[in-house]
C-alpha cells in the first residue's frame, strides 16, 4: 500500500512537473511557431498554431534591416569576455574570503550581494558621465567592464561556496610541499575546483548574454548586442509579430543551446553548490 | 640538518590564547612526540613549526635561522596530515613528484625520485591510480612517499595513523619506525595515542592546555613523572592516585601507584589493602581488575592472565614501597624517598 502510494505520488509530481514547465514553456514555444508564420498569419483571429504558410523571409529581414550576425558576435563577445574576466578577479578573491577569511569577511559577502538588490538606475547617471568621460559608450570593451562590474557578486559568491567545500588540508599540504600562492591557486585550486568553476562560468555567460538594462543604456550602433537588436524592434512600423518573433528566436537559441546541453552543470550551478 | 628550536612562542586566537608560552630544543635526527589531551594544542604547535599558522609572539628557528615569518614553502618541511591530503586529481605519480616539481628539479631526476620511493613503500603498481582508488594504508603511503622525496629538514605528522585500523597501524608504526633509523632525519610525531608515543619517540613532549608539562624519555616519562598529570597521563591503564591519611602516611599530599605496581594475593589479610573486584577485563595475556578498595575508591590493578577472577571476589593489595609516586599539594613529583 504504501508502495502504491508513493508512485502515485511519484506519478504526480512528474504530471505537476510537466505542467509547470510547459505553461512556461508556452511563451517561448508560441514565438518559434510564429517566426514561421508570414505576418498576416501571425494575428490572424482566431490564431492558428503551426503555421500554415511555412516561411523563413521573416530571418532573411530580419538580417537586412538590422545585421544579427553583428549583434550575436559582440554578445558572445561580451557574456565570454566579462565572465572570463570575473573569474581572473573572482578566483582569487574567493579563495581569500574561503581560506584565510578574517572578522570581516561574512559582512563584505553580504555586501557585495545586496548591491545586487540596488535598482541599476541609481547609479545610471554617474556610470553614464563615466563611461562618456572615458569615451567608453557604445564600445564593447566599456560593455565588458560593466558586464564583469555587475556580475562579479555573483561569481565570487559560486566560487566562494564550491572554494568552502575544498578540504583546507589539500592547499595546506601544497604549502608545505612547497607551492607559493600561485602555484597553489593554478594547480591544486583550480583542478579541484572545475566543475564549480565550469557552472559559475555557463551562469553568467547566460546572465551577461540576456542583460539588457546596461546594453541598452551604453550603446548605440556599434556595440549593441542581441538584446539592443531585439529592442531595436520594438518600434515598430506595420505588420512586425512575426519578425519580432524571428528576431527574438535568433537572440535566444545561441543560449537556449547551451543551456540545454549544459542543464545539469547549471542545476549545480543555480543550487549554489547545496546540491552535489 | 633539522634541528629546531622554540623560544617563547606564544599562539592566541583572537582573545583566546591556546599557546601561553613554550620552549623547546630539539635536535638534529631526533624522533619527538607531541602528547596530550584532546584541544591541548598539539596539532597547533605543529603547525606553528610547519608555518601554516603564525606565532602572537616568540621566536621559531631551523638550524639555528630564525624561520619564524618564513611561509611553509620556504622552511624546507614535509608535513603527513590525519586526512593524507592527497591532491585528489592527480595520480600517485604526480602526488609524489609535486613537491619535486615545486622545486624545479629536472624531469628525469624526478621520474628517478618517484621511482625510488614507490619502491621503498611497495607503491609501484598504483603509480597511475588517482588517489580515490587507493586503501587507506595506500594512501598514507602515498602521503609519506611525498614526504620523504624532497628530503626535508624535518618530517611533521599529524595523528598520521588515527584513520587506520588497529593491524594497519601497528605495521605503519613500524614502518615509520624503520623509515626513521633509514634516513635519520628530525621526525616530530602527534599523537593521542600512549602507545605509539612509548615505542616510537627518542623524547616525549606532554602538553597541557597549551603548557610542556615535561620533555623527556619515554623511560624518564614513566619512571619520574614531574608531576600529578604526566604522572596519570603516562602509563596503560592510568596509575591510581590516593588522597588524604593514606598519603599522609607518606608524607605526601596524594600518593600514585601503577596498576603494575600491586602485589596482589586473595589470602584473607595478605595485604596492605583489602577490596573487592568490580569488573575483571581478561586479555589473556594479562588481567586487568577493577577493584573496589575500602576507604580508597576504585583503583586498576594488574595482574597476570594465569588466575580467573569474578564480580565480588575478595582481593588483598600492596603496592611495591619503592615504587609508590608521592606528590605534593600542586601535583608536583617530590623527589626524595618517604620517610
Ligand atoms: N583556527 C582556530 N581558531 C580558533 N581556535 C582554534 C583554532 N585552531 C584550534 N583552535 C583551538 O585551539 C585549541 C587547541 O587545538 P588543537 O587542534 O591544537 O588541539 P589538539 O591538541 O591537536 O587536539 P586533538 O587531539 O583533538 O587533535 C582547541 O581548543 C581549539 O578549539
Ligand atoms: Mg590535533
Amino acid at each position: 500500500m504504501a508502495r502504491n502510494a508513493s508512485v502515485q505520488t511519484k506519478v504526480g509530481f512528474t504530471v505537476l512537473a510537466w505542467a509547470v514547465a510547459l505553461l512556461l514553456f508556452s511563451p517561448i514555444l508560441w514565438t518559434i511557431v510564429t517566426a514561421f508564420k508570414t505576418e498576416a498569419e501571425a494575428i490572424a483571429t482566431p490564431p492558428t498554431f503551426l503555421p500554415l504558410t511555412f516561411t523563413l523571409d521573416n530571418f532573411g529581414d530580419v538580417q537586412d534591416r538590422s545585421d544579427y550576425i553583428k549583434h550575436a558576435w559582440n554578445s558572445i563577445l561580451v557574456s565570454v569576455g566579462s565572465t572570463l574576466l570575473g573569474l581572473v578577479i573572482a578566483i582569487p578573491a574567493a579563495w581569500s574570503m574561503a581560506f584565510a577569511p578574517t572578522k570581516r569577511t561574512k559582512d563584505i559577502l553580504m555586501w557585495m550581494l545586496s548591491t545586487k538588490m540596488m535598482p541599476a538606475v541609481g547609479v545610471l547617471i554617474p556610470i553614464y558621465l563615466i563611461f562618456r568621460d572615458l569615451r567608453l559608450l557604445d564600445t564593447v570593451h566599456g560593455l565588458t567592464i560593466i558586464m564583469t562590474l555587475i556580475n562579479l557578486p555573483i561569481i565570487i559568491w559560486m566560487l566562494y561556496t564550491y572554494f568552502k567545500e575544498i578540504p583546507v588540508d589539500i592547499l595546506e599540504a601544497a604549502r608545505m610541499d612547497g607551492a607559493e600562492l600561485w602555484n597553489e591557486i593554478v594547480h591544486v585550486l583550480v583542478p579541484m575546483a572545475i566543475p564549480g568553476i565550469a557552472s559559475t562560468l555557463l551562469l553568467n555567460v547566460i546572465l551577461a548574454w540576456n542583460e539588457a538594462f546596461w546594453t541598452i543604456t551604453l550603446t548605440s550602433g556599434r556595440a549593441g548586442t542581441l538584446t539592443a537588436f531585439i529592442s531595436s524592434f520594438s518600434s515598430p512600423q506595420g505588420l512586425f509579430l512575426a519578425k519580432l518573433s524571428a528576431a527574438s528566436l535568433l537572440a535566444i537559441a545561441p543560449i537556449l543551446l547551451l543551456g540545454w546541453f549544459s542543464q545539469k552543470q547549471l542545476v549545480r550551478g543555480l543550487t549554489f553548490g547545496a546540491v552535489k | 640538518m633539522g634541528s629546531i628550536t622554540l623560544e617563547h612562542v606564544n599562539k592566541s586566537f583572537g582573545e583566546v590564547e591556546i599557546i601561553p608560552d613554550i620552549s623547546l630544543e630539539i635536535e638534529d635526527g631526533e624522533f619527538v612526540v607531541f602528547v596530550g589531551p584532546s584541544g591541548c594544542g598539539k596539532s597547533t604547535l605543529l603547525r606553528l613549526i610547519a608555518g601554516l599558522e603564525d606565532t602572537t609572539s616568540g621566536h621559531i628557528k631551523l638550524d639555528g635561522e630564525d624561520v619564524t615569518g618564513a611561509p611553509p614553502a620556504r622552511r624546507g618541511l614535509a608535513m603527513v596530515f590525519q586526512s593524507y591530503a592527497l591532491y585528489p586529481h592527480m595520480s600517485v605519480r604526480d602526488n609524489i613528484a609535486f613537491p619535486l616539481k615545486m622545486a624545479k628539479m629536472p624531469q628525469a631526476e624526478i621520474d628517478k625520485k618517484v621511482e625510488y620511493a614507490a619502491r621503498t613503500l611497495n607503491l609501484g603498481s598504483y603509480l597511475d591510480r588517482r588517489p580515490r582508488a587507493l586503501s587507506g594504508g595506500q594512501r598514507q603511503r602515498v602521503a609519506i612517499g611525498r614526504a620523504i622525496v624532497r628530503e626535508p629538514k624535518a618530517f611533521l605528522f599529524d595523528e598520521p595513523l588515527s584513520n587506520l585500523d588497529a593491524a594497519l597501524r601497528v605495521n605503519m608504526r613500524l614502518e615509520i619506525t624503520e623509515l626513521h633509523q633509514q634516513l635519520k632525519t628530525t621526525m616530530i610525531y602527534v599523537t593521542h595515542d600512549q602507545v605509539e608515543a612509548m615505542t616510537m619517540a627518542d623524547r616525549i613532549v606532554v602538553l597541557n592546555a597549551g603548557n610542556v608539562e615535561q620533555f623527556g624519555s619515554p623511560l624518564e616519562l614513566y619512571k619520574r613523572p614531574a608531576n600529578r598529570f604526566v604522572a596519570g597521563f603516562i602509563g596503560s591503564p592510568k596509575m591510581n592516585f590516593v588522597d588524604g591519611p593514606e598519603a599522609e602516611k607518606h608524607n605526601a599530599h596524594s600518593i600514585g601507584v601503577r596498576p603494575e605496581h600491586f602485589a596482589l594475593s586473595t589470602t584473607a589479610g595478605a595485604g596492605q589493602w583489602a577490596g573487592t573486584v568490580n569488573v575483571a577485563e581478561q586479555l589473556g595475556s594479562d588481567t586487568f581488575l577493577h577493584v573496589e578498595v575500602e576507604g580508597l575508591g576504585l583503583m586498576t590493578v594488574r595482574t597476570d592472565g594465569e588466575q580467573t577472577f569474578r564480580h565480588g571476589d575478595k582481593v588483598y593489595l600492596t603496592p611495591a614501597a619503592n615504587r609508590i609516586y608521592r606528590f605534593d599539594a600542586a601535583g608536583l613529583a617530590l623527589q626524595d624517598k618517604p620517610t
